[in-house]
């Protein structure tokens, strides 16, 4: 007689994966961006976003994100990781990508990776590959 | 946004303009652990005799930023630098991370709140800088968004950078990695515990103090 092994699945607490076109933010100012994203990942989510932000909001993001542990419940910060594209262009092609990024808005190549670091344990990047390692 | 580079602008040129310039305020950032605090005491020991804070195996031992007037020589050149020591940059703070270190539990808790207090207060004084100093470890991968977001701040902010891999005393260190991490930087490659290499970091830094 074989024994029915019953699965353990372990503790998987919900959360879902957003992605969010970049023309969700393009009308809105750094304030409301910041509070936007950070909405979403307050909600248990994990952000994927066409394009990033500004290295300025980038920075705000993770002060906001600081001021906040402490004062919202089981909130320990974020992950944040950026995919763009390859540094090591040429003078020519970057400036192809310069003024392509200027009349689009943002680099739409590239995805913003932003979640709770509840959910998301560790973003592991190098030039080839991004891994995303999330918590139990 | 305008207003606040508008205002940068202005700050910059007059401050510029009325401040002895010999004073350069020199900042020193990095994830948390890279030896931000061990290379500024090298330099305020060898310079001074006094150390400007307090180093620590724990991550987040410095969590307030700390500043110190040294007088710098080099090759017969003085430069009056304000050190300026900040917290570690991270994007996440867990008090059970400070368990690991047997730190007791309500010890930990507090540690945790001021080092979030300590990352905002980094972040604040970004605009006070007029060079700064990337301290990185050589035996961590260097592709952390955070390094990636101070430095963006920093070019458009147009603050002179210069990025240090420490840690070479270590075998995990891994230079090449920091290279191809940031192609665009030269990178000094130094050891504050043991003071190894100080020489090409004060030319890397005399030679950046003239962008200022």
């Amino acid at each position: 007689m074989v024994k029915k092994r019953k699965k353990k699945l372990g503790k998987i607490r919900g959360f879902s994966i957003q992605f969010m076109p970049h023309s969700e933010i393009r009308p809105l100012n750094s304030d409301q961006r910041i509070r936007k994203v950070l909405n979403i990942v307050l909600g248990n989510n994990l952000l994927l976003l066409q394009g990033m932000l500004l290295p300025e909001e980038e920075t705000r993001l993770i002060g906001d994100a600081m001021a906040m542990i402490g004062h919202v419940k089981n909130f320990k910060g974020i992950e944040l990781a950026v995919v763009a594209g390859n540094n090591n262009d040429g003078f020519f092609s970057k400036m192809r990508k310069g003024l392509a990024n200027a009349l689009s808005g943002g680099d739409l190549g590239a995805v913003t990776i932003i979640g709770p670091a509840t959910i998301v344990k560790e973003i592991k990047r190098n030039p080839k590959k991004i891994e995303l390692l999330l918590n139990k | 946004m305008a207003i606040k580079i508008f205002r940068n602008f202005f700050k910059r040129v007059f401050t510029g303009i009325f401040r002895d310039k010999k004073e350069i305020s020199l900042g020193f950032y990095g994830p948390p652990n890279a030896g931000k605090t061990s290379l500024a005491n090298r330099i305020c020991k060898d310079f001074t005799g006094e150390e400007i804070g307090t180093v620590s195996k724990i991550p987040h031992e410095t969590r307030n930023v700390q500043s110190k007037k040294v007088e710098i020589e080099y090759k017969g050149k003085k430069i009056i630098f304000k050190m300026i020591d900040t917290p570690g940059i991270a994007t996440k703070i867990d008090y059970e991370d400070f368990l690991k270190f047997k730190v007791k539990k309500k010890e930990a808790r507090k540690r945790a709140k001021e080092a979030t207090q300590g990352v905002v207060e980094s972040i604040k004084w970004l605009d006070d800088m007029d060079l700064v100093v990337i301290v990185l470890d050589s035996t961590e991968n260097p592709y952390n968004q955070v390094n990636i977001t101070i430095i963006g701040n920093l070019v458009a902010r147009k603050i002179p950078v210069l990025i240090v891999a420490n840690k070479t005393d270590l075998k995990k260190s891994n230079i090449k990695k920091i290279e191809s991490a940031f192609p665009d930087y030269d990178i000094v490659e130094i050891s504050a515990k043991y003071g190894k290499n100080l020489e090409e970091f004060y030319e890397s830094v005399f030679k950046l103090s003239k962008k200022v």
